[in-house]
C-alpha cells in the first residue's frame, strides 16, 4: 500500500458505480436484443423446427430463418428453409397466421 | 379527453406509491379533475399514504363485478379539490381484474375526469399488465440501484410490446423517468449511479428527480402525500415534476450536493 497505490487506482466507491454502471449496460443491452420483436420461445421453436426439417433433408442451422411480425389483430410468423442446391436454390416459404384474439 | 397515466416500475419498494399520491395531488392542486386508482390488488396501500383508509367502503374489483358503482366507491379526497381516490380490493383474488372490467371501469372515468393516475403493484403479472395496459402516458419509477434499472428497462420493453398502444399499432405509451430516493452527496462519492448514468441506459426523457428524504416517511405515517408538505425537498420535487408534466420549462433541482451554509446548517431546512 505505498503512496502509488493511491494516487493511481481510482478510488473504490468510484468504480462502485461505474461498476455498476458497465455491468447494467451489458445486460440491459443483451435483454433488448432477445426481447426485440421476438417472443421467448422463438429460440426453442427455431431448434426444433431445424431437428424436424434434417429428419428429411441436410440444411444447418444458418438455412432457416425464424421470423414474428405484427399486422394488426394478427400476429404473422413467418419460416423461412432454403434447401440445399439439388434442387437449384429453392427457397420455401411457410406461412403460420396465428390469430392473437383482438383482430 | 381524458388521459391515463401509470407509474410503474417492476421493482417493488422503489416509490410507486408515493410517486402515484404526489403526484395526482399535485395535479388536482393545479385544478385538473384527476382520479387516481390503487391497482395492487391484495395489498391496498394507497388509501393509507392518501390519508383515506378510514373512509373505503367499495373498491376497485366491487365495481368491476358490479357490486357498486363508480359513485359509491370513488373517495373524494379531504383536503385537495379535484381529487378521488379509488381504492384497491383487500380481500379478492387477481383474476377478478379483467381487461374488460378494467377497460368498462376507465371508460366510465374518462367521461369525468381529466387525468386517470394508475399506481401499479411491483411485478409484471396481470395487476401490473393490467395497470400499463390501457395508458397513454408512463412514469417509470426508478431507483439509482442495479435491480431497480434493469427490472425499469424490462418494464419499458412491456410498454412498447404489450400496452393497448402497442397491440393496436398506435403512437406508443409517452415514457417519463421518474428517479426518486436520489442521494447526491452519494453519487457524487461514485459509490451510486449518478442522473446521467441511469438517464445513459435507460434513454428516456427525465420528467424528475425526488430526493431521498425523511419526510416521506413522515408524510406516510401522517397519511398526507409528501407533495403537500411545504418546505420539504422531496414534496418540492414532486411540485416541480408536477409543472413539468404540464409543460412547464423547469430545471432539475436536488442533484448537486448543496453546500450548506451556516445559517441553514443551524436552522435545518430539510
Ligand atoms: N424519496 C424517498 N425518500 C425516502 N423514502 C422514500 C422515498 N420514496 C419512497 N420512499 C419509501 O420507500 C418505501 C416504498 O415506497 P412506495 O411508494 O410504497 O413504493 P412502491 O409503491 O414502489 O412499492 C416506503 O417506505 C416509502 O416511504
Ligand atoms: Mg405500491
Amino acid at each position: 500500500m505505498g503512496l502509488f497505490d493511491n494516487i493511481f487506482r481510482p478510488s473504490p466507491n468510484k468504480s462502485s458505480a461505474a461498476l455498476a454502471k458497465e455491468r447494467l449496460q451489458i445486460i440491459v443491452a443483451h435483454e433488448r436484443g432477445s426481447r426485440r420483436g421476438s417472443p421467448d420461445y422463438l429460440p426453442a421453436l427455431k431448434k426444433e423446427l431445424l431437428e424436424v426439417v434434417r429428419k428429411y433433408v441436410p440444411v444447418d442451422q444458418s438455412q432457416i430463418k425464424v421470423h414474428l411480425d405484427r399486422e394488426g389483430g394478427y400476429e404473422v410468423l413467418e419460416l423461412n428453409i432454403t434447401l440445399p442446391d439439388e434442387e437449384p436454390q429453392s427457397r420455401r416459404g411457410l406461412e403460420i397466421p396465428r390469430n392473437t384474439g383482438q383482430g | 379527453m381524458a388521459t391515463v397515466i401509470v407509474v410503474t416500475s417492476g421493482k417493488g419498494g422503489v416509490g410507486k406509491t408515493t410517486t402515484s399520491a404526489s403526484f395526482a395531488t399535485g395535479l388536482a392542486q393545479r385544478g385538473y379533475r384527476t382520479v387516481v386508482i390503487d391497482f395492487d390488488v391484495g395489498l391496498r396501500n394507497l388509501d393509507l399514504i392518501m390519508g383515506c383508509e378510514r373512509r373505503v367502503v367499495y373498491d376497485f374489483i366491487n365495481i368491476i363485478n358490479g357490486e357498486a358503482n363508480l359513485n359509491q366507491a370513488l373517495i373524494r379526497d379531504k383536503r385537495v379539490e379535484n381529487l378521488h381516490i379509488l381504492p384497491a380490493s383487500q380481500t379478492r383474488d387477481k383474476e377478478a381484474l379483467t381487461k374488460e372490467g378494467v377497460e368498462r371501469v376507465l371508460n366510465e372515468l374518462r367521461q369525468n375526469f381529466e387525468y386517470i393516475v394508475c399506481d401499479s403493484p411491483a411485478g409484471i403479472e396481470r395487476g401490473a399488465l393490467m395497470a400499463l395496459y390501457f395508458a397513454d402516458e408512463a412514469l417509470v419509477v426508478t431507483n439509482p440501484e442495479v435491480s431497480s434499472v434493469r427490472d425499469s428497462d424490462r418494464i419499458l420493453g412491456i410498454l412498447a410490446s404489450r400496452s393497448r398502444r402497442a397491440e393496436q399499432g398506435e403512437a406508443p405509451v409517452k415514457e417519463h423517468l421518474v428517479l426518486a430516493r436520489y442521494a447526491p452527496e452519494r453519487a457524487d462519492r461514485g459509490d451510486m449511479l449518478s442522473v446521467e448514468d441511469v438517464l445513459e441506459i435507460l434513454g428516456i426523457p427525465l420528467l424528475g428527480v425526488i430526493p431521498e428524504s425523511p419526510t416521506v416517511l413522515q408524510s406516510s405515517n401522517a397519511g398526507v402525500p409528501v407533495v403537500l408538505e411545504d418546505g420539504s425537498d422531496a414534496g418540492a420535487a414532486y411540485g416541480d415534476l408536477v409543472d413539468r408534466f404540464l409543460g412547464k420549462n423547469l430545471p432539475h433541482r436536488f442533484i448537486t450536493t448543496q453546500k450548506k451554509g451556516f445559517l441553514k446548517r443551524l436552522f435545518g431546512g430539510g
